[in-house]
């Protein structure tokens, strides 16, 4: 190693002129196979308070479990319409709101398939770097046997898998909490 | 399957702690617990792969943008985007946004009483070449006061956003300006430990691409996570 990586520095409170070009809070386009789902829910500090200068950015494989990247040697379908990426900046109370479908299952470090999932990175004012953190799906068999779920304490396994919205077909709830009690679980990537 | 090769993690110090009780805002917002210990899969050493299509002159020439020139002194911004092995990062986007001249963003957000330009945006966006290298043509960004504490400024500075080849590499940073007076003084700058990794932050004076008689060069390389040496999983 001849060099050492970049200091990350906060987004600040101004980054939607630089960053909202790629906003993206409809990451299928029409003709994507794959369920389709609304995740939305709020990014809320350590008083409960929504954070309106929070931006979202979701990564995920398509419905087969196909990631749209040249490292993805899996022989499963690519589909050009759906490139995986989104990016949502919060509202003035703390929501967003994205569509998708629901991924298909990746392999995990310990051979067998990851559970459906979305990576994300929480970016905003006050957080010198990014929080990783990822979204699971409710009702699914494999979540009890995904590989990174169980890296995580049980007790705080919950704030990783959205909710279903009670009557709401396809819509699911998914909090951020930065800090404090019910504080989602972040990764070190 | 095959075997997945992941992205090294930062040197202790060299990344910023996500609490500073100095900077005001960490406080309510820095995660209180530990992070967990994320190996990397698939879906961290892939990432989002964008078109070099959509970029154009007026994206990467801030002076550009409008029928008329903003104001302030003209500069030339440019670099590589690098691993830390020093291989060049090639097709990745680089997104910059910054204050104009007098210190004040075009965001509804900024109440600085300073002029906005009617001539200048604050942002653009480049892909970087087969050598990593990308290039912007902008104007020297103000400092400008903000409420963290009494008389409270920031150093002239441009934000940067860089996707790199994966989740695990990405990066949003600012660069600074040499010489900078206010930058001994500002939280965000000083919050890393690590003195030679807020170094890197501050960007060179650069006569190579300096245009005579137009614009001053100033020289800012941007070091991705590199490479692990070995396959981390079976």
């Amino acid at each position: 190693m001849t060099l050492r990586a970049t200091t990350s520095q906060t987004v600040g409170p101004f980054f939607s002129i630089g960053m909202e070009r790629l906003n993206c809070a409809e990451l299928a386009g029409p003709g994507v196979a794959g369920e389709r789902v609304t995740i939305e829910g709020r990014v809320l500090d350590a008083d409960g308070v929504g954070v309106p200068d929070a931006i979202i950015e979701l990564w995920q494989a398509n419905s087969h479990g196909k990631y749209a990247h040249p490292e993805d040697l899996q022989e499963k379908p690519v589909e050009a319409a759906f490139q995986g990426h989104g990016r949502i900046p919060t509202d003035e109370d703390g929501k967003f709101r994205f569509t998708t479908i629901k991924p298909g299952g990746v392999p995990g470090p310990d051979g067998k398939l990851q559970a459906p999932h979305i990576v994300v990175s929480v970016f905003m004012r006050g957080l010198m770097r990014r929080v990783v953190t990822r979204i699971y799906f409710p009702d699914e068999a494999g979540n009890a046997e995904d590989f990174v779920l169980g890296l995580v304490e049980s007790a705080r396994r919950g704030t990783l898998i959205a909710r279903n919205a009670p009557g709401m077909d396809g819509l699911l709830k998914w909090d951020v909490i930065m800090q404090g009690p019910g504080e989602t679980v972040f990764f070190d990537c | 399957m095959s075997k997945l090769t992941g992205y090294r993690r930062a040197v202790a110090g060299t990344q910023p702690e996500y609490l500073h009780p100095t900077y005001k805002s960490s406080l309510k917002r820095a995660p209180s617990q530990p992070l967990v210990y994320l190996p990397h899969t698939l879906s961290e050493i892939t990432g989002p792969v964008f078109v070099p299509e959509m970029v154009n002159v007026k994206a990467c020439d801030l002076t550009r943008q409008y029928s008329g020139e903003p104001l302030g002194e003209r500069i030339i911004v440019s670099g590589r985007v690098l691993d830390e092995d020093g291989k060049p990062v090639r097709k990745t986007l680089v997104e910059v946004w910054q204050a104009n001249a007098a210190g004040r963003y075009r965001h509804k957000v900024d109440q600085h009483q300073a002029p906005l330009d009617p001539n200048f945006s604050g942002h653009g966006y480049a892909m970087t070449d087969g050598e990593g290298r990308y290039r912007f043509i902008t104007v020297r960004p103000g400092e400008y006061p903000w409420g963290n504490h009494h008389n409270a400024w920031r150093p002239a500075h441009v934000h940067f956003s860089v996707f790199g080849p994966a989740f695990a590499t990405r990066l949003v940073t600012q660069m600074y300006f040499p010489g900078d007076p206010l930058l001994p003084f500002d939280p965000i700058y000083n919050c890393t430990a690590d003195e030679a990794a807020r170094q890197r932050l501050i960007s060179l004076f650069d006569w190579e691409s300096t245009i005579p008689g137009h614009a001053l060069g100033y020289k800012f390389d941007i070091i991705l996570n590199g490479r692990e040496a070995t396959p981390m999983e079976k």
